[in-house]
């Protein structure tokens, strides 16, 4: 089973980031406020921000370890990456997005995962069209088959609803749901949102101002919600 | 009407040549420093920006007169070619094609280095997470996102290669078959006496290829924002 251990701490502009936390199995929840350093330590896991100190590992192998000076390349990573925005390629088709990662990471062409994925995620009659005529729902949903895909060894997913109105929030959770039961992958899922989490998350690790202030079961949102709602 | 002269054929398939050669050789080139002028940072761009742009305010004599003496068989540069690739550049066509791209590299670098600069890098690192390596990332989504940008600076280099005279002329002289372009062909005619109908013809022609080489960047920039957009 892959677990994800990460200890790393970066000064970025005022804020003074120092994470600590691990995620096995399940979806494990990076929750709290915006600017609290989530989406910069879910980066910090992808490699496309390098961290002042501190060591991250999947499984037996070191992604980074500042004190060995290990720096594994994003591309090398095999991480998937859900952005908030999805982060469609504009240029290429809906098929040619979900098939980039396989592609570049020199994997064999899968016509049965291929299918799994866009039954589970819905996507099949979505194939032959552009990113830009698609609906934001529409778009995270192929993010994530396009994340999928690459058969990765850890899923991270910031903020995937943040840019989704009530409907189409409704739309995707169902999907998240049952990605994290059938996907045999550790998930970090990034929110500040208390509902989307109790959905989700199996583990909650809460972040406030770059710190890691309370980890543990979905209970500890009981607190969050009335701190956040206050 | 255009009852053209071998010689006059001779001047504008030599013109379409010379441009066409100097434009391809340019186009790896103005890839690489529109890359490096909007990518990085390091001590001497300013210098570098200012030395790309400086044939697009030079007098084009000024740049021939550089090219001959620095590239000419017995200029630093030319003499190690010739000797080291027998590769000659003075009086030939192949020199006319290097004052050609000289002249018509600024204007190429510029929509180049703009298309790459309004790039949204988010896309690549997203590229990069999904295991593309930096060259690979570079020519799946880079380069294809910056496609009207190049596609723009292709046709600017190519039209002002097309219409380059000064540089040319000081650097390759005007012999016809040669180095002898629309333009020195059009100068020349009118430098003797009963030229002017000649002249006149070589005229429509080049201004024929100008509209030509617009119509074509048009239809190519909008193929590239269909593929891009969708229709």
């Amino acid at each position: 089973m892959s677990v994800l251990a990460v200890d790393v701490a970066k000064q970025l502009g005022a804020l003074d980031l120092r994470v600590r936390f691990e995620a096995a199995s399940g979806a494990t929840a990076l929750f709290g406020p915006s600017g609290a350093g989530k989406t910069s330590a879910v980066n910090m896991i992808a490699g496309l921000l390098t961290p002042d100190r501190g060591s991250i590992a999947l499984d037996d192998e070191v992604l980074f370890d500042a004190a060995a000076g290990v720096n594994m390349p994003p591309h090398r990573r095999r991480i998937g990456y859900v952005f908030q925005e999805g982060r469609l390629f504009p240029h290429l088709s809906v098929r040619q997005n979900l098939d980039y990662g396989r592609r570049m990471s020199g994997l064999p062409r899968d016509p049965a995962q291929f299918e799994q994925i866009a039954a589970l995620l819905d996507i099949g009659p979505l194939l032959d069209r552009r990113p830009r005529l698609l609906s934001g729902g529409e778009r995270q949903r192929i993010a994530v088959g396009r994340a999928l895909l690459m058969q990765p060894r850890l899923l991270l997913l910031d903020e995937p609803l943040a840019s989704l109105d009530a409907g189409h929030k409704r739309e995707i959770l169902p999907y998240l749901v049952r990605l994290r039961d059938d996907a045999k992958i550790p998930i970090v899922y990034v929110s500040h949102t208390p509902q989307e989490v109790r959905r989700i998350a199996t583990r909650v690790v809460r972040l406030d101002a770059g710190r890691v202030v309370a980890s543990g079961g979905v209970e500890l949102l009981k607190d969050a919600d009335a701190d956040l709602f206050a | 009407m255009l009852d053209l002269s071998p010689a006059d054929w001779t001047a504008v398939e030599l013109s379409l040549r010379i441009a066409l050669v100097a434009t391809a050789c340019a186009l790896p080139f103005g890839i690489t420093v529109g890359w490096v002028l909007a990518r990085t940072n390091f001590w001497g761009k300013t210098l570098l920006d200012g030395l790309v742009f400086l044939p697009l305010v030079m007098p084009p004599v000024v740049t021939g007169y550089l090219l001959l003496i620095s590239f000419g068989r017995k200029g630093p540069i030319g003499a190690f070619l010739y000797e080291h690739f027998g590769i000659v550049f003075s009086f030939r066509w192949t020199g006319a094609a290097l004052a050609c791209g000289v002249m018509g590299f600024p204007l190429m670098i510029r929509p180049i280095r703009l298309a790459l600069e309004a790039i949204d890098r988010r896309l690549e690192d997203a590229a990069a997470t999904l295991g593309a390596n930096p060259i690979r990332v570079f020519v799946t989504v880079t380069l294809p996102l910056a496609l009207p940008g190049v596609i723009a600076g292709v046709m600017l280099c190519f039209a002002r290669a097309l219409g380059e005279f000064g540089a040319t002329i000081t650097f390759v002289s005007n012999i016809p078959g040669e180095t002898q372009t629309i333009s020195a062909a059009i100068y020349t005619l009118t430098q003797v006496p009963g030229g002017d109908a000649a002249a006149g013809r070589l005229v429509l022609i080049a201004i024929a290829l100008a509209l030509a080489a617009l119509i074509a960047s048009e239809w190519l920039a909008r193929r590239a924002a269909i593929r891009f957009h969708g229709e």
